[in-house]
C-alpha cells in the first residue's frame, strides 16, 4: 500500500453483477474511488497489473472450518484467511463445530478477536444447539448480538424434528438464517462414503443419497411451516437437488450451497483409499454431479461453498474407515469452478461472491458492483494463467487437498481487502 | 529341452533347431544297456539300488533303466524308481523364480540305499547340486551315484558323473537336446 | 507372477491363479514329506502385520514362510494395543526399515494393504482387509475344489450367507468366475451388498434350489455380532432359512462338496454333523492353507533377492 492509502487496479475488466466493462480501478482509504478508464490517479499510488485479468467483487464462502479454538495443528483462523485471500476470498463465514463450539458469546468474540488479523473478513457462525449436541437451542439471540448471522449445527445435522421447528421459528423471529447439514444419522451410521456400486466392491459401509434427502425433505417442510428462512449446506445428490427445485418454486424461502469437489468428483475415486477422498457428505456418483451442475446453472443451486476442512497428515493416513472426513478448498475453489464447469464468468462470480454474500448478509461489504463508494473487497483473476496443485506450497497448515498433481487455469493475481492489497502477484503479502 | 540351468524363463522360450544328430536312438538303447550292466558291476547287484530321475529329461530314462536292470539281474522285486525336481534347492534363481515342472515322488526312504540319481543332460552340475541338497531331506542314503546320458562339459562345480552314454564336447552356447528319438545338438530361435 | 504384491485376486487373473495353484501342487508334495522343508527362501525374512485377531491364518502363514526356511516375525497388534489414532504409517515404516522381504498384513479396515504398499519396499501379502478381499482364502478354496473335482469350469458354486460383510465371499467370487464356475449368492437381501453392479453373479434368496444343482456349498461364517444393527430377526430364523441343515445337506447332488472358511458356528450356518459328512472338505481347505500360501509365498519372494 503506497503512502497516500492508494491503490489502482490497472489493465482489467471489471465484472460484477451489473455486467462487464473494461476499466481501472482506483482505490483510497479502504473505498473505490474510481472506476473507468483514462482515470486521474494521484503519484505515488500502488499499481497492480490487471491486463488480460478480470477484476471482480472478492469471492464470499459461505462455509469453511478454521479449526480455531481446539484443532490449531490443522489450521487457524491466520492460516485459512491467507489460504482464502489466495484464493480470491473477501469474507469467509467459519464454522462452528470448534473446541469449544460456538455456542456461547464469549466464544463468538473470541474467533471475532482471531479475525481481526486475518486476511479476509471473517463472519462467525453459531450453533444452533449447546455443544452441537442438538438437544437443546443454543442461546441463539444472545449469539445474535454478538455478530452472528447464520446458525447452523454442521459437522452434523439437528436429528430431532421438534427441536429443528423450534429452532427455525425461534429464528425467524431473530431475523437470522438456519443452515443444515442434512445427514439422517441412523440411515447414515458407520458410513465412509457413499453407498452404491463402489461401497459394495470395497467393502466400505456406505450412507445412501437418501440419508441426505430425507433430512432435506424434513426441513424443507419445516421451513414451509414456519416460513423462517432455511439454508441448505453442501448439497450432494440428485435427488436433492429436484427437492429444493420444487420448494423454490413452491415459494418456501430456502437457499443452497454446493461444494466444489462434488461438482467434478466421484466415489470412484475412493478405489484408491486415499482417505483425502474421504469426505461428509461423501463424493457420489456421475448421474449426482451432472445433477448438481444442472443446479447451478439453473439456479437450483445458489451457491459454491468450499467445506474447507483441513486435518493433519496423520490422521488422513489412517485406515480409510477411520480417518476424518473433510477436504481443503478455500485455496483452489474458484480456479477448479472456472476449469471444470462449462459456466460464464458471470454466472460463477454470482456463485461465488454476490449471491453467497446476500446469504451471509454480507452484502453490504461484500459482492456489490464495483463502484465508487463500494468497500474495496476485490479479486484480480488471470483466466488464462494454468498452475498445478501442489499442497506443499499451499497456504493452508494442512495438505489434505483432492486436487493434488492436477492442472487447473484460472489464478487470483491479486486481491484487496478493505483496501488493502493482500495478495500481490499470486503472493501474500503477510 | 534339456538345458534347466540356462532355460531361458518361459515369455523369452523359443524353439530348439538342431544342427546335428549326434546320438541315435538305437545308440541311446545301447548306452542304457551299457549303463545298466555298469551300475550292476559297480554295485554287485541291484540289490539296495534305488533310481531317481530328475525331472524332466530324468525320468524317462530312469524308467527305461530300471526295467533293463530288473531284465539283466532278474530280480522278483522291481528296482525302486522315484522322480526328483531340485527347483527349490537351486541356488541360481535369475531374475524370475524358477517354477518346478513336475512333482516329486519319492515313495520310498532313502536310508541304507544307494542311489543313482538319472539325468539326460550334465552340464555345469548345479542341477545335480541342488539334487543333492534335496535328497538330504528324504534321508541318508548309503551313497549317491550320478548316471547321465550326455555330459557335454563346463562344469562349474566340483561335480562328476559315474556313469556316462556319451562325451560330447560342446561350446557354451550350444543346446543338447535328448529325447526318444535321439541326442542332438544345436541353438534355441526365438 | 511379476508383481511384487498380492492384495486382490483380482491382481492375479486368470493366468496368475493358475500359476498359483500348479505351484501349490508341489509344495503339497513337500508338506507331506517327512521334514517338511525347502531351502528355497533361505535368508528371507517375512514378518506377519495382524491388526485383527486370528491365529488360524497367522499360524498358515507361518508355517508357509518356515517351510520355506524363512525367518518369520511376527506382530501380532491387537485393537487394544493398537489405539485408533497411532499412525499405522509410523509402525509399518520401522519395520520395513529393519529389512524385510515381505509383509503379511490383516487389518479391520478395507484397503489398508493398499496404504501400506504405497509405504513400503517390501512385498505386501493381504491376509484380510475389512470387508474387502482375502486372496490367499479363495485360493485355497480353489484348489481344494480342483483337488475333488479337477476343474472349477462350469461348476456351479453356491456363496451362502453374509456376503455384505464377507472379504471371503467377494475374493471367492472373483477367483471362482477367474477359473470358469458359474457362482450364486443366496442370501436374505440384508445380508447381500447393496449394489451387484458388475458382480458376474447370480442371485437367490431361497437356498434348497439351489443346492439341488450344487457342486459346492460354500458356508459363510454367520457372526453373532450381525444379529444387531436390525440385518436379521434372530439367529434361528437365519438358521431355519439359511443354515446347511442335515436335511438340506441331503439334497445337494451326489460328489457335491461342503465348504466353510472357518471357525465354524455349528448350529447356526452349519449342523455339526454336516461339516463332519464325507462331502465336506473342510479340513482339507486348512490344510491347503498352508501349501497355498507357500506358493505366494515363493512365487513373490523366490526371485533374486
Amino acid at each position: 500500500m503506497s503512502a497516500t492509502g492508494a491503490a489502482v487496479v490497472r489493465g482489467g475488466t471489471v465484472v460484477d453483477a451489473t455486467g462487464r466493462r473494461r476499466a481501472d480501478v482506483l482505490v483510497v482509504d479502504g473505498r473505490v474511488a474510481a472506476v473507468g478508464t483514462g482515470l486521474d490517479v494521484p503519484t505515488a499510488t500502488t499499481v497492480l497489473d490487471a491486463s488480460g485479468c478480470v477484476v471482480a467483487p472478492g469471492l464470499v464462502d459461505l462455509h469453511a472450518h478454521l479449526r480455531e479454538p481446539g484443532f490449531e495443528e490443522s489450521e487457524t483462523v491466520e492460516t485459512a484467511s491467507r489460504a482464502a485471500a489466495l484464493g480470491g476470498y473477501c469474507a469467509v463465514v467459519a464454522m462452528p463445530n470448534t473446541e469449544p463450539a460456538v455456542d456461547s458469546a464469549a466464544v463468538v468474540r473470541h474467533v471475532q478477536q482471531l479475525g481481526e488479523r486475518a486476511l479476509c473478513q471473517v463472519a462467525v457462525a453459531g450453533a444452533i444447539t449447546v455443544g452441537r449436541a442438538g438437544r437443546q437451542l443454543a442461546p441463539m439471540a444472545e449469539l445474535a448480538e454478538a455478530g452472528v448471522r447464520l446458525f447452523t449445527d454442521d459437522g452434523a445435522g439437528v436429528q430431532d424434528a421438534l427441536l429443528m421447528r423450534r429452532a427455525l421459528e425461534y429464528g425467524r423471529g431473530l431475523g437470522v438464517t438456519l443452515a443444515q447439514h442434512c445427514e439422517d444419522a441412523a440411515l447414515a451410521g458407520g458410513a465412509s462414503m457413499h453407498e452404491g456400486e463402489w461401497s459394495s466392491r470395497l467393502g466400505i459401509p456406505g450412507a445412501p443419497a437418501e440419508a441426505e434427502e430425507l433430512m432435506v425433505m424434513r426441513d424443507l417442510a419445516l421451513a414451509r411451516l414456519t416460513g423462517a428462512r432455511l439454508h441448505l449446506l453442501h448439497l450432494s445428490t440428485a435427488g436433492s437437488v429436484e427437492l429444493v427445485a420444487r420448494a423454490k418454486a413452491a415459494g418456501v424461502p430456502v437457499t443452497a450451497e454446493a461444494a466444489p469437489h462434488h461438482l467434478v468428483l466421484t466415489h470412484a475415486e475412493v478405489a484408491s483409499y486415499d482417505p483425502v477422498f474421504k469426505v461428509n457428505p461423501p463424493l457420489r456418483t456421475a448421474a449426482d454431479v451432472a445433477a448438481l451442475r444442472a443446479g447451478l446453472a439453473g439456479g437450483t443451486i445458489d451457491a459454491v461453498a468450499t467445506d474447507h476442512a483441513p486435518h493433519p497428515q496423520e490422521a488422513k493416513e489412517l485406515p480409510f474407515d477411520q480417518a476424518p472426513p473433510g477436504m481443503l478448498g478455500l485455496q483452489t475453489c474458484l480456479a477448479v469452478c472456472l476449469t471444470e464447469l462449462d459456466l460464464p464468468v458471470e454466472r460463477t462470480l454470482a456463485l461465488l461472491s454476490w449471491q453467497p454474500a446476500a446469504i451471509a448478509g454480507l452484502a453490504d461489504q461484500h459482492g456489490g458492483p464495483v463502484a465508487p463508494g463500494a468497500p474495496a473487497n476485490l479479486c484480480v483473476i488471470d483466466p488464462a494463467a494454468t498452475w498445478v496443485v501442489d499442497p506443499a506450497t499451499l497456504a493452508s497448515r494442512s495438505t489434505n487437498t483432492p486436487w493434488r498433481g492436477r492442472t487447473l487455469t484460472a489464478r487470483v493475481r491479486h486481491t484487496l481487502f478493505r483496501g488493502e492489497p493482500v495478495v500481490v502477484d499470486g503472493r501474500a503479502t503477510r | 529341452m534339456a538345458e534347466r540351468e540356462r532355460a531361458p524363463a518361459p515369455p523369452d522360450g523359443g524353439v530348439f533347431v538342431a544342427r546335428a544328430q549326434v546320438m541315435s536312438a538305437d545308440d541311446m538303447r545301447r548306452a542304457i544297456t551299457r549303463i545298466a550292466h555298469e551300475i550292476v558291476e559297480r554295485n554287485a547287484g541291484v540289490a539296495g539300488v534305488a533310481l531317481i530321475g530328475l525331472q524332466t529329461g530324468g525320468v524317462p530314462l530312469a524308467g527305461r533303466l530300471a526295467g533293463e536292470l530288473e531284465r539283466i539281474e532278474s530280480v522278483p522285486v522291481p528296482v525302486p524308481v522315484g522322480s526328483l525336481d531340485a527347483t527349490f534347492y537351486r541356488d541360481d534363481i535369475g531374475l524370475r523364480p524358477l517354477v518346478p515342472e513336475a512333482v516329486t515322488d519319492i515313495g520310498f526312504g532313502l536310508d541304507g540305499l544307494t542311489v543313482v540319481l538319472v539325468d539326460d543332460v550334465l552340464f555345469t552340475g548345479r542341477t545335480v547340486r541342488a539334487a543333492l541338497n534335496a535328497l538330504n531331506d528324504y534321508g541318508r542314503a548309503v551313497a549317491v551315484q550320478l548316471a547321465v546320458m550326455v555330459d557335454r562339459g563346463h562344469r562349474e562345480l566340483p561335480i562328476r558323473p559315474d556313469y556316462v552314454g556319451k562325451n560330447l564336447p560342446t561350446r557354451r552356447d550350444e543346446m543338447v537336446d535328448v529325447s526318444p528319438s535321439g541326442v542332438s545338438i544345436g541353438s534355441v530361435v526365438r | 507372477m511379476t508383481a511384487t504384491h498380492l492384495l486382490s485376486v483380482a491382481d492375479l487373473g486368470t493366468d496368475g491363479i493358475e500359476e498359483v495353484l500348479r505351484v501349490t501342487d508341489s509344495f503339497v508334495e513337500v508338506s507331506a514329506r517327512a521334514i517338511p522343508k525347502v531351502p528355497a527362501l533361505r535368508g528371507r525374512t517375512v514378518v506377519s502385520l495382524f491388526f485383527e485377531d486370528s491365529t488360524r491364518t497367522r499360524l498358515s502363514f507361518e508355517a508357509a514362510a518356515r517351510r520355506l526356511s524363512a525367518d518369520v516375525m511376527n506382530f501380532a497388534v491387537s485393537s487394544s494395543s493398537v489405539n485408533k489414532g497411532e499412525c499405522l504409517r509410523d509402525t509399518v515404516e520401522t519395520i520395513d526399515a529393519m529389512g524385510v522381504d515381505a509383509l503379511v498384513v490383516r487389518h479391520g479396515s478395507s484397503g489398508v494393504p493398499w496404504q501400506v504398499a504405497g509405504w513400503v519396499g517390501a512385498s505386501v501379502i493381504n491376509a484380510g482387509d475389512g470387508a474387502h478381499e482375502h486372496p490367499t482364502q479363495a485360493l485355497l478354496d480353489c484348489f481344494t475344489i480342483r483337488q475333488r473335482r479337477g476343474s472349477l469350469e462350469g461348476l456351479r458354486i453356491a456363496i451362502v450367507g453374509d456376503v455384505k460383510h464377507s472379504r471371503v465371499a467377494r475374493s471367492g467370487v472373483l477367483a471362482f468366475t477367474a477359473l470358469g464356475a458359474e457362482v450364486t449368492l443366496v442370501a436374505p437381501p440384508t445380508l447381500l451388498p447393496p449394489s451387484l453392479e458388475g458382480w458376474p453373479v447370480t442371485v437367490s434368496h431361497e437356498l434348497d434350489p439351489v443346492l439341488v444343482k450344487a457342486d459346492v456349498a460354500y458356508m459363510l461364517r454367520m457372526q453373532s455380532e450381525r444379529m444387531t444393527g436390525s440385518l436379521l430377526p434372530s439367529r434361528r430364523e437365519y438358521t431355519a432359512g439359511f443354515g446347511l441343515t442335515r436335511r438340506r445337506a441331503a439334497l445337494l447332488p451326489d460328489g457335491a462338496l461342503v465348504m466353510h472358511p472357518g471357525p465354524l458356528n455349528r448350529g447356526v450356518e452349519i449342523a455339526a454333523e454336516v461339516a463332519g459328512m464325507p462331502g465336506s472338505v473342510i479340513t482339507s481347505q486348512v490344510a491347503n492353507g498352508v501349501a497355498v500360501r507357500m506358493a505366494v509365498l515363493y512365487l513373490l519372494l523366490g526371485g533374486a533377492g
